[in-house]
C-alpha cells in the first residue's frame, strides 16, 4: 500500500505516464495517419534521430527566453516599485500598461522585425514584451498593500519613504514577486518562441515550422514536448528559490516551516 | 511646562469632510500617562496622529516639547491593537528596527550592534520574552506578538509612547498581565504616555488622567485625574475606589451613547 505522501509526490508522473500510454494507445487503436497525429513513439524516434539539431535549437530557446525574462524581471521589478509606491504614478500608468498587455504580441513581432530584423533580438524583446506585466502587477500590489499602521509606525520613528520602502515594502513585495516569477518564465517561453514561429531561422519555434512545412509531425511535437520540458523545469527551479527565500510567507500553520 | 499641548485642535481628513475631532483642548505633562476613552469612531486614534504629526490639524496648534508640530515626529514610539511584527524578522530584529532608523542609533549601528542587540534582548527578558529572541512572529503566542511590539516601541527610549488599543485583541488575563508590564516599564523609566483604549478599567489603572471624548465629532467632554496611589497593584481594581471611578466614566460614556 502507498502511503498518503508517496502517492503525492509520484502523482505528477503517474499522469504523465497516464497521457503518453493514452496517446499512443489512440493513436495505434484507431490507426490515425502520423502526418496528422503521430504517435508518442514516433515522436520519440524523431526526437533521438534529429537529437542534435533539436539541442541546437532547444539552446537558442532557453537563452532568448532567459534573457528576454531577465530583462523583463529588472524593468519589472523597477516599474512595479514605481507604480506600487506612488499613488499618483499608478494612477497615471494603469491604463496604459493594461492596453499594452492586451495587445497580442505575436501582432507585434513584425514591428519588431522592421526594426531589429530576424533572428535573436526580437525573440528576446518579445520574451521581454510578454513576461514584464504580471512582475510589475505583482510587486505593485506587495508594495500597495502594506499595512497603514506599519507606515505609521515607520513614519512616526523619522523614516523616509525610502526607508519604508527598504524596510518593509520591498522584503514584503518579495513573496509577490516571486510568485510572479514563476508565471512570467512560462510565458517568456509563448514569447521567444511565437518570434521564432515568425521571424528566425534559430530555435525551437523556427524548428517546429520548419518541420511542419515538411509534414514532419513527429518532429513538430517534439519541439512541443521540447518546450513543456524546458518549461516545467524553470518553473520549479523558480519555485524552489521562493521556497527558499520567502519561506516566512509559506509557513504551514501549525508553526514549523 | 507642558510635553503635549492642543489648542482648540479641529481635523477634517478631507477638506469638505465633517471634522473627526473638533476644539480639542488638552494638555499632557512630562512622564504623564494618559488615557483617552469614548464610543468607538470618536476620533481617538485621530488624536494619535496629530500628536505624531502624521496629520496636520485643519484647525488650531499642536504642540510637542514646546514646538508646534510640523510634520512627523522623529522619535515616538507606538504600538496598535494588531502588533505589526514583520514575518521575516527574529523577534530581536523586529524589536531592533527602530535601531535602524532613529538617530543617534543608526549612523552608529554598524560600529555598535552588539551593545544595542544586549539592550533589546534586556529589554524582551524584561518583559518575559527572554528565549524568544530569535524565534519568528507567528512562532509566538498573541500575547506575546503584543510584549514585542510595545519592545520595539520603547527601544529607542522614545520621550513619548504612543497605545492605540494595544490590549484590544488579547483575552482578559493577558491583557491584565500586559497592564502590569507597561506599568512596571513606565515606572522604572518614566516617559509620556497617550493610551487609547475602550477598556475603561484599563484606563484608571494605568494613567493618570482619563479624558473621555464625545462622538463624532470628537470633542473633550470630561477630565478626571485618577488619584490612586502608585504604585497600584492589580489588587486595586476590585477597591471600592476604583470602582467609583469606572462607574463615574461608564456614565459619562452611557449619556454619549444615549443621546
Amino acid at each position: 500500500m502507498l502511503s498518503q505522501k508517496t502517492l503525492i509526490r509520484l502523482a505528477p508522473w503517474l499522469v504523465v505516464l497516464f497521457c503518453a500510454v493514452l496517446w499512443e494507445a489512440i493513436v495505434v487503436g484507431f490507426k490515425v495517419p502520423s502526418f496528422l497525429f503521430p504517435s508518442l513513439s514516433a515522436v520519440w524516434g524523431a526526437t533521438l534521430m534529429h537529437w542534435d539539431p533539436i539541442m541546437m535549437h532547444a539552446t537558442q530557446t532557453l537563452f532568448t527566453t532567459l534573457a528576454g525574462f531577465a530583462i523583463a524581471v529588472v524593468f519589472g521589478l523597477a516599474l512595479g516599485a514605481a507604480v506600487g509606491s506612488s499613488p499618483v504614478i499608478y494612477k497615471a500608468l494603469y491604463p496604459l500598461l493594461v492596453g499594452f498587455n492586451s495587445i497580442p504580441k505575436v501582432a507585434f513581432v513584425p514591428v519588431l522585425v522592421v526594426w531589429f530584423g530576424i533572428g535573436t533580438v526580437p525573440a528576446i524583446l518579445t520574451a521581454f514584451l510578454i513576461s514584464f506585466f504580471p512582475v510589475v502587477v505583482n510587486v505593485a500590489t506587495g508594495l500597495a498593500t502594506l499595512e497603514p499602521e506599519m507606515e505609521d509606525v515607520l513614519r512616526s520613528l523619522g523614516a523616509s519613504r525610502l526607508d519604508i520602502l527598504k524596510k518593509v515594502g520591498l522584503p514584503r513585495a518579495m513573496p509577490y514577486f516571486f510568485a510572479s516569477l514563476k508565471v512570467a518564465i512560462t510565458l517568456a517561453f509563448v514569447g521567444s518562441v511565437i518570434a521564432e514561429t515568425v521571424a528566425s531561422n534559430l530555435g525551437i519555434g523556427y524548428l517546429m515550422m520548419a518541420a511542419s512545412s515538411s509534414m514532419d509531425m513527429a518532429l513538430v511535437f517534439a519541439g512541443l514536448i521540447v518546450i513543456g520540458i524546458m518549461g516545467v523545469v524553470m518553473y520549479e527551479l523558480f519555485a524552489l528559490v521562493e521556497r527558499k527565500v520567502t519561506g516566512w510567507a509559506h509557513r504551514n500553520p501549525n508553526g514549523a516551516m | 511646562m507642558d510635553f503635549v499641548r492642543f489648542e482648540d485642535v479641529s481635523l477634517a481628513y478631507q477638506p469638505d469632510a465633517p471634522f473627526a475631532i473638533e476644539d480639542v483642548s488638552l494638555s499632557i505633562r512630562e512622564n504623564e500617562f494618559i488615557s483617552l476613552v469614548g464610543p468607538s469612531g470618536c476620533g481617538k486614534s485621530t488624536v494619535m496622529k496629530l500628536v505624531t504629526g502624521l496629520k496636520p490639524p485643519s484647525k488650531g496648534y499642536v504642540y510637542v516639547d514646546g514646538r508646534q508640530v510640523a510634520g512627523p515626529q522623529k522619535c515616538v514610539g507606538m504600538a496598535f491593537q494588531a502588533s505589526n511584527l514583520l514575518p521575516w524578522r527574529t523577534t530581536l530584529q523586529n524589536v531592533m528596527l527602530p535601531m535602524e532608523i532613529v538617530e543617534p542609533y543608526r549612523s552608529t549601528l554598524r560600529a555598535r550592534r552588539a551593545e544595542y542587540e544586549e539592550q533589546a534582548r534586556a529589554l524582551l527578558k524584561r518583559v518575559g520574552l527572554a528565549g524568544c529572541e530569535d524565534k519568528f512572529p507567528w512562532e509566538l503566542s498573541g500575547g506575546m506578538q503584543q510584549r514585542a511590539s510595545i519592545c520595539r516601541a520603547l527601544i529607542h527610549k522614545p520621550r513619548l509612547l504612543m497605545l492605540d488599543e494595544p490590549f484590544g485583541a488579547l483575552d482578559a488575563f493577558t491583557r491584565e498581565e500586559l497592564w502590569c508590564m507597561v506599568r512596571d516599564l513606565w515606572q522604572e523609566e518614566p516617559f509620556t504616555v497617550v493610551l487609547v483604549t475602550h477598556d475603561l478599567r484599563e484606563a484608571v489603572f494605568l494613567a493618570d488622567t482619563v479624558y473621555v471624548m464625545s462622538k463624532r465629532p470628537g470633542r473633550i467632554l470630561v477630565k478626571r485625574d485618577i488619584e490612586l496611589p502608585r504604585p497600584r497593584d492589580l489588587d486595586v481594581t476590585y477597591t471600592e475606589p476604583f470602582a467609583a471611578y469606572v462607574h463615574e466614566l461608564r456614565e459619562h460614556i452611557g449619556h454619549i451613547r444615549g443621546t
